[in-house]
């Protein structure tokens, strides 16, 4: 994964009023929809960009396609870039030394690879509450 | 009410912060490591191999008794476990938080493969109400038909008839994708949320009614729509990723997909805004 060497950051324009009244992007005006987050959540994945990490992850659950991560996409938090975490009912964000691509299938790509990270690390909080609360 | 008393010895939960967030702002950035090591699965679960293959006669069981039978062959390392005589059980195979193969050899009851996360599940049978409700990830294949409320609420994963469903198909869906080799009942995709259904036969009426957004494919005749639900432009991106959903489903390789009906929420009943109440009533 590339990683920034300077930590310029982007300047998003925020846009501000109720859902549908902003202006249209080319994106909404393709798909005739509004898409009313800050991300398109019914964006299908492009399979020519899986990362290799990805690959690995489905290989060895033995599924065909990207399964429960087609459901994954890099969205926001504060303003900043983050994924939602539904184990934890949370948003992990981007860690900031991480370079984000402009478009957001490679986004989502790497937000799929680092929510696999984060919910198979020993690190997460539901290890911790397993412990504590597990009954069988 | 009773007294409760507040103990000041905090748990690690506590400590954590898990029993005092609020609904915004709940980062959990000082967990995250991007150097994590590569590990697929989830911490706690069994190392199992889907080479290792056993199987069991559930006859003489309790669901509660072949399903613990299941942990226990899991915990053994056995990566592909046939279960035998399921005889319309009802809740076999539910909460398996493991990569498994899991194969079934005849029907299942209510509530069958429920809450599960990971595995994959064959049925050579059919399934009663509720099938997977609240699958997390996976893929379930049922060979024949299925009752009522089938994929009730999933999130994730691959869920798919080959058969006919009853009404209520992907009732309150939350993400995944359900698949229909044959027909379905009425209320399909009845408020959905997010995630997708694809049909390749008819859909009875009210289809879609009160979904607040996801996406549903029809490849047969439309009942009628629901409230809210309305026809969209089949894009040549949902055109690829149904080719691709076909054939991993295992049916409708030929289907000319190109000819589905693509049905969207309209978002007219959509009212969460930024406003806040008081706000709102301002306004109107």
């Amino acid at each position: 994964m590339a990683k920034a060497k300077n930590s310029k950051k982007s300047k998003s324009k925020e846009i501000k009023g109720q859902l549908g009244k902003k202006k249209a992007t080319a994106r909404e005006k393709m798909i005739g929809q509004t898409i009313g987050y800050r991300y398109d959540v019914n964006l299908l994945p492009d399979y020519s960009r899986l990362t290799p990490f990805l690959k690995k992850y489905i290989e060895a659950m033995g599924w065909d396609d990207l399964n429960w991560l087609e459901d994954v996409h890099m969205g926001y938090e504060e303003d900043r870039p983050a994924v939602f975490d539904r184990n934890a009912n949370g948003w992990v964000t981007i860690p900031s030394k991480i370079k984000l691509p402009n478009n957001q299938q490679d986004r989502d790509m790497i937000a799929r690879e680092l929510l696999v990270k984060f919910q198979m690390s020993p690190n997460h909080p539901l290890v911790d509450l397993k412990k504590a609360y597990l009954k069988f | 009410m009773a007294n409760l008393k507040t103990s000041d010895k905090k748990t690690k939960a506590q400590t954590m912060g898990l029993h005092s967030e609020v609904l915004t702002g709940k980062t959990q950035q000082k967990f995250f490591n991007p150097d994590e090591a590569e590990n697929f699965y989830y911490f706690g679960t069994y190392d199992v191999d889907f080479n290792k293959r056993t199987e069991i006669d559930v006859k003489n069981m309790e669901c509660r008794e072949a399903n613990k039978k299941i942990d226990d062959l899991m915990k053994e390392g056995f990566g592909t476990i046939v279960i035998r005589n399921p005889q319309g059980k009802h809740s076999l195979g539910v909460g398996i938080l493991n990569k498994l193969n899991l194969i079934f050899e005849g029907s299942l009851g209510y509530f069958g493969c429920g809450s599960m996360d990971g595995p994959i599940v064959r049925i050579n049978g059919r399934v009663g109400w509720s099938c997977a409700e609240n699958m997390m990830a996976g893929k379930v294949v049922i060979e024949k038909n299925a009752g009522s409320c089938f994929g009730a609420a999933i999130r994730g994963g691959d869920l798919i008839c080959k058969g006919s469903v009853g009404a209520r198909t992907g009732i309150d869906q939350k993400g995944g994708t359900i698949i229909i080799g044959g027909d379905a009942g009425a209320f399909t995709g009845f408020m959905m949320q997010r995630g997708r259904i694809i049909i390749l036969g008819d859909v009875g009426i009210n289809l879609g009614d009160s979904m607040y957004d996801g996406t549903i494919f029809v490849g047969g005749k439309i009942g009628s729509f629901g409230s809210d639900a309305v026809e969209s432009e089949l894009l040549d991106s949902d055109i690829d990723w149904l080719k691709r959903k076909l054939k991993v489903a295992e049916i409708g390789e030929n289907f000319d997909v190109s000819k589905m009906t693509k049905v969207v929420a309209g978002k007219k009943l959509w009212n969460y805004d930024a406003l806040e109440p008081t706000e709102k009533k301002g306004a109107i």
